[in-house]
């Protein structure tokens, strides 16, 4: 009885063994066949570019990343994307060392943490590569160039726009903001209360809530703000959480068509509410063309043209000459105002 | 620490393991067939793979995966136990938080990190209050505390992070070995490493905690003091979830309330592909290095290779499963085999043969 106990424990760890290993070859065998290694692209400068989102499975950012790409096939390089399934900065980091391991020419970074990533990307331009970040910078000395989506004043600018066009620029309008102390948003409002008193004079500002970037919140501060004044002509929503929840209010209520909602939204959110007249027009920015500059950039970069240096100009392809700002930032431009007309043609 | 271990690991199992040679009983083991796994992905990855064999990939390599290494350490005595510790990546962002916010406040860092270990040790005591003394389940309680301790960290800090920290500290975290590629965080690993296998394979405390895994009614009338025990892991667990968590803080020179979430998904991961059974009584430390060892490896070849994350998730979780579901359909099979009244035992040793 012992013996065969004995034969039977050993043989059988044996074919767990065994089963271990072939896995483990057929796996690796799999995750190499189907790969190429980026870099060492032809011509003398190396226009193998990678993007580095915050992580992958985000709408936003694969629409900014084919943005990038659709600009590198143009200049003729070698597009990637690689980031973690989660977005945390440990597993961005792991990304980036393996990127300056393979010798890239260029990362194309949105910061999952300003600092943490820093001493990767630091590393990676030690060896030569060139880094941009965009949507989400990191310190300033950790990058060659930032491309801002857009300032605080074209933020509040285009909403003050687009709910003057909407209401007339004149009557009472109202704020539905995230939380009461929001750095962002705050600063747009006091931008927003600045432009309005400054050239839209005959609109009111009535009252400034906050629905805490929570749905139902958001829900229920707009029912009540359409309660509080029955004279409330537009609400202006900088948020992409209050922007929608006003707007699924509105979409059901008796206001519909009669109270304007313009504010900062994803075409995805905010599609069935602009398709159905809930909402006439609302901005963001348009991170294709975030992603399409940011690869412009790096390309500049990369072909020794630009150096980050303030004042430096460089080819941004279809959107035109752009030159870098302070700190090496590069602004996008003004946001961009989504509506009936080009809805469809975004998704994320 | 590998033939003595193993050979003392046999203690907890089965008296039939000396029956086979000694040459057997080391690498015919699950602890052999991780090894071999990882030694097989190495040697793969250094052939196929550009840029894996360079010292740099070590470099990488054992940086990220040093918390994992660390926090495995005692994780593997909790499972053996048949407990689970989910909370100690929450305790370790709250020691990450506990270390910024002191020392923005002033404190010198190695105070800061020293009151971060305390925090930790007593997050872990916490847990081993509700398990030993409450009697709740771990499983429940640590989840709970996983929510807990999380939330304490980014009530603390809220969304911003403590990103100044001395010089010194910041460098060694990211230093290597002379000149060497080895990061130095590895002498810490190593160093507790050796402590944890001497705690688990060669003292009484160690076979108590195994002797609790296999059956702790038996192990509490043999004379093991099983709370003891047990809340003692915790408390391990929790101090060097804090020291993994300072570590991380100052490799990235980053405290904030969500560092490392998740992590304790990748160490649990790791412990069992070692070979360390869920239900407890069964593993070794060796087994639980290399399989974290793998892992890593095998991330990092696949990264190299410009697999995306998504696939090398989809990967090692296959590794994961098919390492589990390998266990347990062996298990199966061999307890089916000798059950009583099932085949005769000559027709059994004859199919085997």
């Amino acid at each position: 009885m012992l013996f065969q106990n004995l034969t039977r424990s050993s043989g059988a760890r044996r074919v767990g063994a065994v089963a271990a290993l072939t896995l483990s070859v057929a796996l690796i065998a799999t995750g190499c066949a189907s790969t190429e290694t980026p870099g060492e692209t032809g011509g003398d400068a190396n226009l193998a570019i990678t993007f580095v989102p915050k992580n992958l499975g985000n709408a936003y950012f694969d629409t900014s990343d084919k943005g990038g790409a659709d600009a590198i096939a143009e200049f003729g390089g070698t597009y990637d994307e690689q980031a973690p399934a989660e977005g945390s900065p440990d597993g961005q980091v792991s990304f980036i060392n393996t990127l300056t391991q393979q010798q890239v020419g260029g990362l194309v970074v949105s910061a999952n943490d300003p600092t943490a990533i820093c001493d990767a990307l630091n590393e990676a331009r030690e060896s030569g590569i060139k880094v941009v970040t965009f949507d989400s910078d990191t310190d300033a000395e950790c990058r060659d160039i930032f491309i801002n989506q857009a300032t605080g004043e074209g933020i509040a600018k285009i909403q003050v726009d687009l709910i003057a066009e909407q209401i007339g620029d004149e009557g009472e309008i109202a704020i539905l903001s995230a939380t009461a102390n929001a750095t962002n948003q705050n600063a747009w409002i006091e931008l927003i209360k600045a432009d309005l008193a400054a050239n839209h004079p005959n609109i009111k500002l009535v009252d400034v809530v906050y629905g805490d970037d929570d749905d139902q919140t958001s829900f229920d501060k707009t029912a009540a703000l359409l309660q509080t004044y029955p004279n409330l002509k537009g609400i202006i929503s900088p948020t992409t959480v209050g922007i929608a929840a006003a707007a699924r209010y509105l979409q059901t209520s008796d206001f519909k068509g009669k109270v304007a909602l313009t504010g900062l939204g994803t075409p995805n959110q905010m599609r069935d509410y602009v398709t159905d007249g809930t909402v006439t027009a609302f901005a963001l920015w348009n991170p294709a063309d975030l992603g399409y500059l940011a690869a412009y950039a790096a390309k500049a970069l990369i072909e020794g043209d630009i150096t980050g240096a303030e004042g430096d100009e460089f080819d941004g392809g279809k959107l035109g000459k752009y030159t870098v700002g302070e700190n090496g930032t590069v602004l996008l431009g003004d946001p961009y105002t989504f509506n009936a007309d080009n809805i469809a043609d975004f998704n994320f | 620490m590998t033939s003595s271990n193993t050979a003392t690991m046999a203690v907890a199992r089965n008296y039939k393991d000396y029956g086979s040679a000694l040459w057997k009983r080391i690498i015919l083991t699950r602890e052999g067939a991780v090894f071999a796994a990882l030694i097989l992905v190495i040697i793969i990855a250094s052939v196929t793979v550009k840029h894996f064999a360079a010292p740099i990939t070590a470099t990488y390599l054992l940086l990220d995966i040093a918390p994992i290494l660390l926090i495995a350490l005692p994780m593997t005595l909790v499972i053996i136990t048949g407990e689970i510790d989910l909370s100690v990546a929450s305790t370790a962002a709250l020691a990450s938080v506990t270390l910024g916010t002191l020392h923005q406040a002033g404190m010198p860092l190695e105070l800061a990190a020293l009151v971060a270990i305390i925090v930790g040790a007593l997050a872990g005591a916490l847990n081993g209050f509700l398990i030993t003394v409450v009697g709740l389940p771990s499983l429940a309680v640590t989840i709970g505390t996983l929510a807990l301790y999380r939330g304490l960290a980014v009530g603390f800090l809220g969304t911003t992070a403590v990103t100044d920290f001395t010089e010194f500290w910041k460098d060694l975290a990211k230093s290597k070995i002379g000149g060497s590629a080895i990061p130095s965080v590895v002498i810490l690993i190593a160093v507790l490493a050796v402590a944890f296998a001497i705690l688990l394979h060669f003292t009484q405390f160690g076979r108590g905690i195994y002797a609790i895994g296999l059956s702790p009614e038996a192990a509490r009338f043999s004379g093991v003091r099983v709370e003891r025990t047990k809340f003692i892991l915790f408390v391990m667990s929790g101090s060097v979830s804090a020291l993994a968590g300072i570590f991380y803080t100052l490799r990235f020179s980053s405290a904030r309330g969500d560092n490392q979430t998740g992590l304790e998904l990748s160490v649990i991961a790791a412990v069992l592909l070692g070979g360390v059974s869920i239900f407890g009584g069964r593993g070794a430390l060796h087994g639980v290095l290399a399989g974290v060892l793998l892992i890593g490896t095998l991330g990092s070849a696949l990264r190299l290779a410009s697999v995306t994350s998504d696939v090398i998730n989809i990967i090692t979780g296959t590794l994961l499963v098919a390492s589990v579901v390998s266990t347990s359909v062996l298990a199966w099979i061999r307890s089916k085999r000798s059950r009583p009244g099932g085949k005769k035992p000559e027709t059994a040793a004859a199919t085997k043969s």
